[in-house]
């Protein structure tokens, strides 16, 4: 039988989850016999092979890249999950939705203490993806099916939430696996 | 004539005392009514809704309502615990709740009461209200972005500083926070070792100069959920009889 196949992403992230999901420790050997990764980090494959069971998203909506990646997860994932609490509530990105975008990137690239450009430019090229008015969490751009909370959620939280879900069992986290820092 | 009562909290045979709430009776005989507003040290404000228990089927909140002989009161019912979390789940979508950076994470009340009801996300849309910061304070941090306008530092401050610091400002979407003087906390007569500092539920008021001191893992509500310890009491009393 075809193994189960995962796809994971880091979107408006620090790739905090993701490591959170390598201290699962020597439980990624038996996690690989279970599951095959398709489209994720993990083994660098950039596009999706086909569909998957299950997808991972860490991260929120920051910028238009983020929102198209996204959307490319509901599609090809039957499940989708927001793990840790940028993909849930947005997140540190998420610190810039009570000041307006001119002012972040005027703080960013003009204004800041630290900043030295004497041409006053903010980066504008082409292939850079355009910032979004604000952050948005993955559940108001696409139907989210799980949320996994924790900043990052702990590597067991991650470990018994995939195992749940690929053995069609109910999720029973324990009183402290659930944490938002 | 005695003055105790007696009456039911889910079926289980409650003694209070004459003039006792049910919140206070249910908390001495071992039975946990989650709250936020309400602390032992100060008189009710029933503002968070959260300890509402059905008194003979009518919704009222536990705080204020005093014990009656014979009354039948719910308070783990499936309807009453969804109205809970859903008041908890609105907390955290009107404010700016950044449990991640927030000094007073795993210590927090709203966060705690969170992990009780196991909330993993908010179903209703984050609103990320602007909310101010008032960091004019040497020693106190006032930042309204977390609070949840439980009015525990407006009562502390009224009726155990005897000062008055803080007081509500507005209404409905607008309510806030305010301060006794023109614009900062830094012109009040506030102190570090005020009552009203200390009773902030969540990361709201914050002393200055401690934040993280107690490692995760050894803060209040890291192993065992809030209320457990007024629910401990309830075991050692059956294993005592």
């Amino acid at each position: 039988m075809e193994k189960p196949k995962v796809a994971t992403t880091s979107l408006a992230g620090c790739f905090g989850c993701h490591m959170s999901l390598l201290d699962i420790d020597d439980r990624i050997l038996k996690l690989i016999q279970l599951v095959d990764f398709d489209k994720s980090p993990v083994d660098d494959i950039k596009k999706f092979s086909g569909d998957c069971l299950v997808g991972l998203i860490e991260g929120g909506c920051a910028n238009e890249e983020n929102v198209e990646v996204l959307r490319q997860f509901r599609r090809h994932c039957s499940i989708l999950i927001a793990v840790g609490d940028c993909a849930i509530m947005g997140g540190l990105p998420a610190m810039r939705n009570g000041i307006p975008l001119q002012e972040c990137l005027d703080e960013a690239y003009r204004n800041g203490p630290s900043v030295y450009n004497p041409s006053g430019r903010v980066p504008n090229a082409d292939e850079l993806p355009l910032i979004l008015n604000r952050v948005y969490p993955c559940s108001e751009v696409v139907k989210i099916d799980y949320h996994l909370p924790g900043c990052p959620p702990p590597a067991d939280t991650l470990w018994e939430a995939v195992v749940a879900l690929l053995n069609g069992k109910p999720l029973n986290l324990p009183y402290e696996l659930i944490k938002y820092d | 004539m005695s003055d105790t009562i007696t009456f039911t909290v889910d079926g289980v045979e409650v003694t209070g005392r004459k003039g006792q709430t049910i919140i206070q009776a249910a908390d001495d005989a071992g039975i946990y009514i989650p709250r936020l507003c309400w602390t032992k040290k100060l008189k009710p404000g029933a503002s968070c809704r959260l300890c509402t228990v059905l008194v003979n089927n009518r919704p009222t909140a536990s705080c204020t309502q005093p014990i009656g002989e014979g009354m039948v009161v719910l308070n783990e019912t499936e309807q009453l615990i969804t109205y809970r979390k859903n008041l908890v789940e609105m907390l955290f979508v009107e404010g700016n709740h950044f449990c991640m950076f927030c000094e007073k994470s795993g210590n927090c009340e709203l966060q705690a009461m969170a992990y009780r009801f196991g909330i993993a996300a908010p179903k209703f849309p984050y609103m990320f209200p602007k909310r101010e910061l008032d960091a004019s304070h040497p020693d106190i941090f006032l930042d309204r972005n977390r609070c949840i306008l439980c009015g525990r530092c407006v009562r502390a401050s009224r009726d155990l500083d005897g000062k008055g610091v803080f007081q509500f400002v507005g209404r409905g979407n607008h309510k806030k926070i305010g301060v006794n003087a023109e614009a900062r906390l830094a012109d009040t007569n506030v102190d570090v070792s005020d009552d009203a500092v200390g009773s902030c539920p969540v990361g709201a008021i914050l002393k200055k100069r401690v934040g993280f001191a107690v490692p995760v893992g050894q803060r209040l509500y890291d192993h065992q959920p809030i209320g457990s310890d007024t629910e401990a009491k309830a075991r050692r009393s059956a294993r005592g009889k």
